[in-house]
């Protein structure tokens, strides 16, 4: 496949409050073929309405999108859920588990509306829950969880369909520096695994371990540049008094 | 995604919240109970009139002495004999819509066997009498035309009569006991009757020859009849037998134009007709109190759904977000106040026989629990989830996943 994965060409976002006209988006023209994306900006910048026309979770008012080549800009809302369970992966800042739910249950869930059966359903998020380190949790639920152990479980959700596409709005947002670098670690070995992964931050520490960072100023694209990314690593676990090793 | 995940989806969700959907199925459970419990008792007292006329006899008239305005529908001792044994005759043999008469003859009697002594009714009759009733003997024999023409001294008991006399589950046939200190043969005992719909005790009563009854227990003017005349009309038209037996009776006693009748008739025919109308009434009546909570329990419904909806608005967001289509949605939040409400009418007729149980157990009122009463409240109440479920089900499909993601 020649076509990249994400080209968008002039798209506009606009938003009519009353008499006042908000343009999101103005314009932008942007192609995303592989590599770990981060959209950083001041807020209001437009960065969620790219993240959330990129994930087909909205349309553009004009322009057009193409995903894996396919103009998605005007299909319909079964056509683009769809696409939303197959190509891509969702990832929140308030990670969006199902409360009661086992961490296992809340994975099988995008298998679920794509009517995968329920064994391999299981087989493949367990497969996907160890791949995210936690293997040895899937029966907890979210409330047994920490907020990073939370997050990988919703990263597991995103990887379970085996999408191309993972798309993140501030990951780490609620997170403690270690845990938002642990995030960062894993995203940067599914990226080297061939995922793409768009994420939003507005942290410069965090933007670092991108491959690529996009910033965005009033709805339009202000600078685009590769970089070589920050390898992140884990600090070894600062030593805790009382602990015998 | 097939039905049954969609049903496994809902049932999960249903059972996060386990507080939550017990309180939406109360609203359901107390509207079906109420609807079994009410129909149910409804259709007892139906069944239990129904039963009383059946056992008083179908087509049956009364006709008695004294005119209704004097009073005389009670026929008792009070009024003025009218009627006379050749009136009876001619009833019997020259008014072609009668298809059987006997005379009711009756006083208040003491009656002793060997051990005890009991207070009863005492009826003078013919055999005819048991026909127009349908009585059969559960053991013996009835009233033979033979013992009325010898005057027998022969008593058939009423179930209630034998027991207290003879002890339950004893033979009282073939016994002696004396009536009115007159020793009589025990040669049947009726079959278990019940309460009739006039508050009489049929089983409470013993039966001896008319002939007998007159000529030992109430020795009366041997030309009138001081008592009253049973009449099983031919045919379902009673009040045409009513007319017949009327006009005859007019042409006997001489009454001329305007003049009021000496005697009255009471179609029991017509009066059970009218009870059973009552009762369908009533019947009706519980059903629309019971309609109208099950209504109550589907907007319960609807309510909690709503509210479930906007607690879930996240919930829903997400789901939308990996990939559920608004279809989906619906039928899940559908198939949530469905399984709600079906459950909620499971529980719900269990409760309600329960309660109806409960209720004729206390009060002795008579209950009957109709299958299809029960299949069409569970079906009902499915429905009503359905259509209650609906508008919920339909706003949640309809939510845009950013505004329910982002939702606090
Ligand atoms: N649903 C909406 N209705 C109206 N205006 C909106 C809506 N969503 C976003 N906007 C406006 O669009 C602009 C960009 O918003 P957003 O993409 O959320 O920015 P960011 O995520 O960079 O903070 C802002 O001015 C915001 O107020
Ligand atoms: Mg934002």
């Amino acid at each position: 496949m020649n076509a990249p994965l994400i080209h968008l060409e002039k798209v506009c976002k606009t938003y009519r409050m009353g008499e006042e006209v908000v343009h999101a988006l103005q314009d932008v023209t942007l192609d995303i073929n592989g590599g770990l994306v981060a959209i950083m900006g001041a807020s209001g910048s437009g960065k969620s309405t790219m993240m959330n026309v990129i994930g087909c979770l909205d349309r553009p008012s004009s322009g057009s999108y193409f995903l894996e080549g396919q103009d998605v800009s005007k299909m319909g809302h079964n056509a683009l859920a769809d696409i939303r369970n197959r190509t891509i992966g969702f990832v929140f800042q308030s990670f969006h588990l199902l409360s009661r739910t086992s961490a296992i249950e809340n994975v099988e869930l995008p298998l679920v509306y794509a009517g995968v059966s329920g064994k391999e359903r299981k087989r493949r998020a367990e497969e996907a829950l160890k791949r995210v380190g936690l293997g040895a949790r899937i029966h907890h639920h979210p409330n047994q969880l920490s907020g990073g152990q939370q997050q990988r479980v919703a990263i597991a959700r995103a990887i379970v369909s085996k999408s191309k596409l993972l798309m993140a709005d501030e990951p780490t947002g609620n997170l403690d520096s270690r845990t938002s670098i642990e995030i960062m670690a894993l995203f940067q070995e599914l990226w080297r695994e061939g995922m793409t992964i768009v994420l939003v931050t507005h942290e410069p520490d965090i933007a670092a371990f991108a491959s690529r960072v996009v910033v965005m100023k009033d709805g339009e694209v202000l600078t685009d540049r590769e970089q070589e990314p920050v390898v992140a690593v884990v600090p070894p676990p600062a030593s805790r008094p009382g602990v015998m090793t | 995604m097939n039905p049954f995940q969609t049903f496994r989806v809902a049932l999960r969700a249903l059972l996060r919240n386990k507080m939550r959907s017990f309180l939406t199925c109360l609203g359901m459970i107390i509207g079906v109970s109420a609807v079994i419990a009410m129909v149910a008792i409804g259709e007892g007292a139906k069944a239990r009139v129904e039963e009383a006329f059946a056992a008083m006899g179908t087509n049956l008239l009364i006709v008695m002495a004294g005119s209704s305005s004097m009073g005389g529908v009670q026929g008792g001792s009070g009024s003025q004999p009218t009627l006379t044994w050749e009136d009876l005759k001619a009833i019997q043999s020259e008014v072609s819509s009668v298809k059987y008469a006997a005379p009711q003859l009756r006083s208040n009697g003491q009656v002793m066997s060997e051990e005890q002594n009991w207070g009863t009714q005492i009826y003078g009759t013919t055999p005819e009498y048991f026909k127009i009733r349908s009585w059969a003997v559960s053991s013996g024999s009835l009233l033979t035309q033979s013992d009325g023409d010898t005057g027998a001294k022969v008593a058939v008991l009423g179930q209630t009569v034998a027991d207290k006399l003879f002890g339950v589950g004893s033979s009282p046939v073939g016994q002696n006991i004396r009536i009115k200190n007159i020793p009589f043969t025990v040669v049947g005992v009726l079959a278990k009757k019940g309460q009739s719909a006039m508050g009489q005790d049929y089983d409470d009563a013993l039966f001896i020859p008319v002939s007998t009854f007159g000529s030992k227990i109430q020795g009366g003017l041997k030309k009138y009849l001081s008592g009253s005349i049973m009449v099983q009309a031919a045919t379902s038209d009673t009040a045409r037998t009513q007319a017949d037996v009327t006009a005859l009776l007019r042409d006997r006693h001489r009454l001329a134009d305007g003049i009021d009748d000496d005697f009255s008739i009471r179609n029991l025919a017509e009066i059970a007709s009218a009870q059973q109308e009552g009762t369908k009434t009533m019947t009706s009546l519980l059903a629309a109190v019971a309609a109208v909570s099950l209504l109550v329990g589907g907007i319960g419904i609807m309510n909690i759904m709503l509210v479930s909806v906007t607690e879930r608005t996240r919930e829903i967001g997400l789901r939308m977000a990996i990939g559920a289509r608004r279809y989906q949605i619906m039928a899940q939040f559908l198939v949530e106040s469905l399984t709600l409400a079906f459950f909620g009418g499971l529980i719900g007729v269990a409760v309600g026989v329960g309660t109806a149980t409960w209720l004729s157990s206390s009060f002795g009122w008579s209950l009957l629990i109709r299958p299809d009463v029960v299949a069409i409240s569970v079906v009902f109440s499915a429905l009503t989830g359905v259509i209650f479920g609906l508008y919920p089900a339909r706003k949640a499909s309809r939510l845009d996943p950013i505004d329910a993601l982002r939702y606090e």
